[in-house]
């Protein structure tokens, strides 16, 4: 078994001839209280050990996907005259966040099997098991969920947005939203010839709440009782301090 | 100037909360209701989840409430006593109101009950506050003196009481069930319920209108406290951010609220009031008839 394994990793050595190596702004966000969203700059080289293959050209696609988790999708229908949440399809695993940058128009970059093998289309990164169990129109609710993530700014495809020069250096930002969601952010580089994908690189950016922010989250979800309290203390204190210091505006 | 709100996961202008907070907190003062019912549709409209929303203005309105009811113990206009009857049934009825709000949250109908609460509530309330504020305006310009009712099947109930504040002999049980429907609908609706309780107390319970706001925040402080901590502790949506932002122009606009309301007639104050109540309710309505732009929502998943 083990000289199998061998021949097969032989084998397999000479196609990575082309391999990425990448360099972030950064590695880490920092979601503190005045958090505005971030813009992320990815760069690399690509590295080989022979000449540079001409034809066909060398492309490159980067994605940064938030964490995955199962929602919800439900369809408004009109029952009695009035609109009312009707049908749900619950989606398994949906990215909170996801952003795709090309270095050329979608259909130059990639086919549609290696599409499916290394899951890069946001289509394809929306992993719904089940859906024709659900409801009778599982697509419908696949793509209104890409359409309202898409105006939201939390889907985003930038054909095009990969600056890619010599076929060797490569460059994009990608923009984060504010509301986004604590987790590790999985960044992948594809570097793919004639739509197929001829090599790739993953990483993480590790995306956190801090100080406050932080402090306030874990103490709602360790201490509820404690923060549960604390907000009335405050809003008590508020409403009493306010009184008070209008009191001493009338007579003064 | 943006801030991130932990718990609720969004980035949002801080004076755009401070002013929504002034502005109904104005209200707040004048009316005696929380102004829950128009805050937590604003919070919906400028992208806070619903869940959150809700959970966090009952905390708000607890400071709006706290700070209006200290300007009215001081011109003595709260009735302490009927206040503790409204507000042991309002326990009651907020724990039950929490327990309905969490069985519907796992049926994904959750929204649609707080719009139909709102539309049904407001609608009703709305136009007969409107039309009895009309009449008492109108008897008061043609010279009568006002006529009260005195005497209902309420006054016919077991386990009277005396109210002395509000000038009232009358029995605990209709008190104590307004309580408890109040304290429902403060649970789902992430309302303190003083746009039901106020009108409830002058037409079921016959209260003099004066003692009505200070006695309605009176009871909202506790009932909406104690919905604080229960969304708090089970299901951890209460956003102290959020919260204070809020309760900052809340507190300071409540008082102005009650330096304007104690100006106004009682006649104009009710049509107000009424008149407030009914635009909600036909903002609403509209949503729920007229066929949205988006037919599809995007929610948390739901646990089956």
């Amino acid at each position: 078994m083990r000289w199998l394994l061998l021949i097969l990793t032989l084998l397999a050595a000479p196609l990575r001839a082309e391999e990425v190596v990448l360099g972030l702004s950064r590695d880490q966000v920092s979601i503190s209280t005045n958090f505005d969203g971030s813009e992320i700059i990815l760069y690399g080289a690509i590295k080989r050990e022979e000449p540079i293959a001409q034809a066909p050209p060398l492309q490159v696609i980067v994605t940064i996907s938030g964490p995955l988790e199962p929602i919800t999708v439900r369809r408004k229908d009109r029952i009695l005259g009035i609109w009312v949440n009707a049908d749900s399809l619950n989606v398994s695993a949906a990215p909170s966040f996801y952003a795709i940058a090309t270095s050329a128009p979608w259909e130059e970059v990639l086919n549609e099997a290696d599409d499916l093998r290394h899951t890069i289309s946001i289509p394809r990164a929306i992993r719904s098991v089940g859906a024709w169990s659900q409801v009778a129109n599982p697509q419908a609710f696949i793509n209104a969920l890409i359409r309202i993530r898409m105006d939201n700014g939390l889907y985003v495809l930038n054909e095009g947005a990969v600056d890619l020069k010599e076929a060797t250096l490569f460059n994009t930002a990608i923009q984060m939203p504010a509301n986004l969601t604590e987790g590790e952010y999985a960044t992948r580089i594809f570097l793919t010839r004639g739509g197929k994908v001829v090599s790739h690189y993953e990483t993480s950016i590790d995306v956190r709440k801090v100080g406050l922010e932080r402090w306030l989250f874990n103490l709602s979800r360790q201490q509820p009782l404690a923060y549960g309290l604390l907000s009335l203390a405050i809003a008590i204190a508020a409403g009493w301090g306010a009184s008070a210091a209008f009191r001493l505006l009338r007579s003064g | 100037m943006m801030i991130y709100l932990p718990i609720a996961e969004v980035s949002v202008n801080a004076f755009l909360l401070l002013g929504l907070g002034g502005a109904v907190g104005v209200l707040s003062g004048m009316f005696g209701v929380g102004g829950g019912f128009l805050m937590t549709p604003l919070l919906f409209f400028i992208g806070i989840p619903p869940a959150v929303a809700v959970a966090t203005e009952a905390n708000q309105i607890v400071a709006s409430s706290f700070s209006g009811v200290l300007a009215h113990l001081r011109r003595k206009t709260v009735d302490l006593r009927m206040g503790t009857v409204l507000l042991i049934g309002g326990l009651v009825g907020a724990a039950l109101g929490v327990w309905v709000f969490n069985y519907l949250k796992s049926l994904g109908q959750v929204d649609l009950l707080v719009k139909l609460c709102y539309v049904v509530f407001l609608g009703i309330i709305g136009s007969l506050m409107f039309v009895e504020s009309l009449n008492a305006i109108r008897k008061t310009k043609s010279g009568k003196p006002p006529a009260r009712k005195k005497h209902n099947w309420i006054h016919g109930l077991p386990f009277k009481m005396r109210f002395r504040t509000s000038g009232l002999y009358i029995s605990v049980i209709p008190p104590l069930i307004v309580g408890v429907l109040v304290g429902i609908l403060a649970a789902i609706m992430g309302v303190g319920g003083g746009f039901i309780m106020v009108p409830a107390m002058i037409y079921l319970l016959g209260m003099p209108t004066k003692v009505v706001v200070g006695t309605s925040l009176f009871q909202i402080i506790f009932v909406t406290g104690f919905t604080t901590l229960l969304h708090a502790t089970t299901n951890y949506t209460v956003d102290m951010v959020l919260a204070v932002l809020l309760l900052v122009g809340g507190v300071v606009g409540a008082q102005f609220g009650t330096m304007i309301g104690s100006r106004l007639k009682a006649e104009q104050l009710r049509i107000l009031l009424a008149l407030m109540v009914l635009v909600v309710c036909g903002k609403l309505a509209l949503d729920l008839l007229i066929q949205p732009a988006e037919l599809f929502s995007i929610g948390a998943a739901e646990g089956h």
